[in-house]
């Protein structure tokens, strides 16, 4: 599909509420700031020391006293506040974020979350990740459904855990997967794909929710 | 009182083989000077805890460039690729800690604890090794205290008492690292007058701050 990062990125947006403190991690979860239904305002957390954090400054004045959790220059709403790390932390494990909405490279149906390293290929490290997935609320990952056609959603994830049993949600360009006792439970479908397709992109059995819906944003 | 001190002065009471924290998040909020400075120098063996590894030829990523850190303590390290070339050669060691639990770690390091139990890192390799701890039915990990000989930080006004007030998001990691080392040496972007820095808004109080360096950035 033409833009698969920003239909994802809307449809998450659709799951955030007014109010909500939100920490969005780096790439397509961004995005998910563009696309806040009318009349939601959330506070967003950046790990690295914002509690407000606004748009991305234009190169003119951005100062390089503010950035985001990515290194990346940011700005500070006004009544936002600056953090240190241990404070921002202490936000983060006290359960004072609503929804981190954050990338994998694998997920499995018990809700376990790997995205920090590829054993001898890759290591990056896990930053704020397996902090942010204990402490918020409710999880959400976002991605595309596969890696270039290999599976990412899995029955069990065969990289080092970021953490277990702690995904509420998976959102992709196929469709919406809750985490739920019994396993992966499909409860939105974009209908450009049909169900095999999406099954056939997933690498654990999915269940087909009887209140499935067509995914729109 | 803290003294001042040139650059040059405050890299010499840094050791070969001494541990160092080094404040700041992908070099926001790093003591830049400092850095330049103990490139310059050529201390050795250092053990470098720091958030990151920065940006290549950008901040601690110097020290790490030029072969001065044996071991690297940090959560992230994936926006300098010098640090995976080093890793795999075997020049350079790293552990990699959560970024919640290292704040956390500094602080009960400068806190006079004994340690933090966390519910992050439970089930993953960062458990291996730690002690499982339940506590009304949940399973925490205990991480223990994070000290280091020298301590840099940065700030952007600190007064002659060194006080310190941060601008921005350069709080980061310098507040709990100026708690948590033998030696701490803050750069200042301005030095200020006594008086210049109210107290309600002092962060790091003077009597942690051993020795000032005035970076003069602006």
């Amino acid at each position: 599909m033409k833009d698969a990062k920003g239909f994802i990125a809307a449809r998450v947006a659709k799951e955030l509420k007014d109010g909500n403190v939100v920490s969005l991690g780096i790439g397509l979860p961004t995005q998910v700031e563009n696309y806040l239904p009318e009349g939601v305002r959330i506070t967003l957390l950046s790990e690295n020391g914002i509690v407000g954090e606004g748009l991305m400054p234009s190169a003119d004045d951005a100062s390089s006293y503010v950035v985001d959790a990515g290194g990346e220059p940011a700005s500070v709403l006004i009544g936002g506040s600056f953090v240190d790390s241990a404070v921002s932390f202490g936000i983060i494990r006290g359960g004072h974020v609503d929804v981190t909405v954050i990338g994998a490279l694998e997920v499995d149906e018990e809700g376990n979350l790997s995205n920090w390293i590829i054993p001898g290929k890759k290591v990056p490290g896990m930053g704020g990740a397996m902090d942010l997935v204990v402490g918020a609320q409710k999880v959400i990952i976002a991605m595309g459904h596969t890696n270039k056609g290999a599976h990412k959603i899995l029955k069990k994830c065969t990289l080092p855990f970021t953490a277990i049993k702690e995904v509420d949600m998976i959102v992709t360009e196929m469709g919406v997967m809750a985490v739920t006792d019994k396993g992966l439970e499909l409860v939105e479908y974009n209908p450009e794909f049909t169900l095999e397709q999406i099954q056939a992109a997933t690498g654990a059995q999915l269940i087909i929710s009887p209140n499935l819906k067509r995914m729109a944003v | 009182m803290a003294k001042v001190v040139s650059v040059e002065e405050a890299v010499c009471l840094i050791k070969d083989g001494d541990a160092v924290m080094i404040g700041g998040f992908m070099g926001c909020g790093s003591p830049h000077k400092v850095i330049d400075a103990l490139a310059k120098k050529g201390t050795k063996n250092l053990t470098v805890m720091c958030n990151d590894g920065a940006w290549p030829e950008f901040g601690v990523a110097k020290l790490i460039t030029s072969g001065q850190v044996k071991k690297l303590i940090a959560t992230h390290v994936g926006l300098n690729p010098e640090v995976g070339k080093k890793m795999n050669t075997g020049e350079l060691q790293v552990e990699l800690i959560p970024q919640g639990t290292f704040a956390e770690r500094i602080r009960c390091g400068g806190n006079g604890m004994g340690g933090f139990l966390t519910l992050t890192g439970f089930g993953t390799i960062i458990a291996d090794g730690k002690q499982v701890i339940s506590i009304d039915g949940k399973d925490y990990l205990l991480e223990l205290p994070l000290r280091a000989d020298v301590a840099i930080i940065c700030g952007n006004k600190i007064d002659p008492k060194g006080n310190v007030w941060y601008r921005g998001t350069t709080r980061n990691f310098n507040v709990v690292m100026a708690t948590a080392a033998d030696l701490v040496i803050a750069e200042a972007d301005n030095v200020v007058e006594l008086g210049k820095i109210e107290p309600e808004n002092v962060v790091t109080q003077g009597i942690f701050v051993d020795y000032i360096v005035n970076g003069g950035n602006a």
